[in-house]
């Protein structure tokens, strides 16, 4: 039986596992190859959850969190990640962006 | 009828009379021999940022920069001494790059005892003295205290690293700085080290995209679609008004209304924004850093909610209200290229939801700088047709005027006290 990615609390998120990406790059690139339905799916399942894992990821240290908990976070980058595509763009890709790139070469390491 | 009160003069504008206020030409922005003459004439002889002192925590630590439109590429380092330094990045045996990785126009950074070129061996300690040479006793007369690496004038700013290429340069950087830097001097800068770097190579020239952030009038318009649409609506029948615009020597500010931290309609925001309390403007429950410095929001205005300062040529600097900062450069790779970097800056999460807040406030400067980008590509092209030579400049686009004036100004200066240099020395001879 696989272990599973996120704390028991939050067995209901499972089936995103695949968005608990560490960095950004990948976060951006995955929404970018995702159609509108997969991001509105993460959204609906995740967005309600936000304050509940914000609770619980709040009473441990954020600089020594478990890998549950740190694959949590992960995943809520990634809801903060697609939350312009559902909420405003209705589209994966910035509106108006055309061939514009813009990459994070330095990012926070937790 | 202005909502803010501008200078007797009756705009920002007139109140520099040596602006002007005539149509502008970006006859600079698109030719290829003008471009050639800033290099030499901006910046190969002015004070530039190359980044922060986090970047050097302990002795050893180094990062390069490359510097195409100076011609050089540098290494910025700590030295023995804890002092930062920073050397021309040539060995001096055959001129290789002393320091790259895989790829010798990559940036590199990391922390060494010394430096050893990859092409024969030489190595020079952190106080760039030559120590070794390959089969030394090969050379003729080599005497190795001459061929230290060569020293590029180097100051710290309030943590922040500067460089200037001109060896004969006399003015410190806090004076280049001028008024600006002393308003900002004392900002907690030291304490904003959560930072997120964002980099794009962007098809415009380098001074087109300070254009597009050195003015605040596009924001409604441009990034429409990404208020609400009532809030959207609302800001476009507004348009933009900063509260106080100011320029000392080559450099300018802006000083703009915020009032997003916290909105006052949460209605106007995003789902994501009332969860997180964050969004484009940062944060809304700010950090305490203690009190700011005299240049903060210069018209005392209660409405503040963010100073950007022009730093001539390729630097600005945006103080937020709710307590980060971010740092934009420019740098040309041609005359119609460049690489834009972004860098935000916070105080370190205590907790994850601090953190997922920086992380959405973050997200949003993508999203926005996504389009800014893409439009600068297609103002380069259409300027470059010549189809028109000439634009107007509202009052709230003055640091563009400026900017322009002075860039033009510098190269006609240097290239005039370079053409006095040249009479002198022939008359001699």
């Amino acid at each position: 039986m696989p272990t599973a990615t996120f704390p028991p609390e939050f067995a209901d998120l499972e089936s995103f596992a695949e968005w608990a990406l560490e960095h950004e790059r990948e976060r951006f690139a995955k929404r970018l190859s995702s159609s509108m339905d997969e991001l509105q799916a993460l959204y609906d399942a995740a967005f309600p959850r936000l304050e509940d894992a914000m609770t619980y990821l709040d009473q441990l240290d954020l600089n020594a969190l478990p890998e549950d908990a740190t694959r949590l976070l992960w995943l809520c980058y990634s809801l903060v990640n697609i939350s312009f595509p559902v909420e405003v763009w209705r589209q994966a890709r910035v509106p108006d962006s055309g061939a514009a790139s813009v990459d994070l070469i330095v990012e926070p390491a937790v | 009828m202005p909502h803010f009160v501008k200078p007797a003069e009756g705009s920002w504008t007139e109140h520099y009379p040596e602006l002007g206020t005539g149509p502008v030409s970006y006859e600079d922005s698109i030719s290829p021999q003008h471009y050639e003459r800033e290099r030499d004439a901006i910046f190969g002889r002015t004070w530039l940022n190359v980044g922060r002192v986090e970047q050097l925590p302990r002795t050893g630590s180094y990062f390069t920069r490359e510097l195409d439109a100076a011609r050089t590429s540098v290494i910025v380092l700590r030295s023995s001494d804890g002092e930062v330094r920073a050397f021309h990045n040539i060995c001096r045996h055959r001129g290789n790059k002393l320091v790259w990785n895989d790829f010798p126009h990559e940036e590199t950074s990391g922390t060494c005892r010394q430096f050893t070129c990859k092409y024969h061996g030489w190595r020079y300690s952190l106080d760039g003295d030559l120590t070794f040479v390959q089969q030394e006793s090969e050379f003729f007369d080599l005497d190795k205290a001459d061929y230290g690496l060569v020293r590029v004038q180097c100051e710290v700013w309030e943590g922040f690293v500067f460089v200037n290429l001109d060896s004969a340069n006399e003015t410190p950087v806090s004076a280049y700085l001028g008024e600006f830097g002393a308003g900002l001097s004392g900002y907690p800068f030291d304490q904003m080290t959560q930072v997120y770097k964002y980099r794009a190579n962007v098809g415009s020239n380098w001074k087109l995209f300070i254009d597009a952030f050195a003015e605040f009038y596009h924001a409604p318009v441009l990034h429409a679609k990404q208020a609400v649409s009532d809030e959207s609506r609302k800001l476009q029948g507004y348009g933009f008004e900063g509260l106080w615009y100011a320029l000392d020597g080559p450099h300018g500010m802006v000083s703009s209304w915020g009032g997003m931290s916290p909105p006052k309609d949460l209605n106007m925001v995003k789902p994501i924004e009332r969860v997180l309390r964050s969004g484009l403007f940062g944060p809304w429950d700010k950090p305490d850093v203690g009190d700011l410095p005299p240049g903060v929001n210069p018209a005392r205005h209660p409405a503040w909610g963010i100073d950007s300062f022009v730093f001539f040529p390729n630097f600005m600097l945006l103080v937020w209200e709710p307590n980060w900062y971010l740092t934009y450069h420019y740098w040309p790779t041609s005359y119609n290229t460049h690489i834009f970097e972004g860098t935000l800056y916070f105080v370190p999460p205590n907790n994850a939801r601090e953190r997922l807040r920086q992380e959405l406030a973050a997200v949003t400067f993508k999203e926005y700088a996504l389009q800014d980008g893409n439009t600068l590509e297609a103002t380069q092209t259409m300027l470059e047709s010549r189809a028109v030579t000439e634009f107007p400049l509202n009052d709230q686009e003055i640091l563009l005027r400026h900017l322009h004036k002075t860039a033009r100004d510098r190269v006609e200066d240097y290239e005039r006290r370079r053409g006095e240099t040249t009479v002198r020395i022939s008359a001699a001879s």
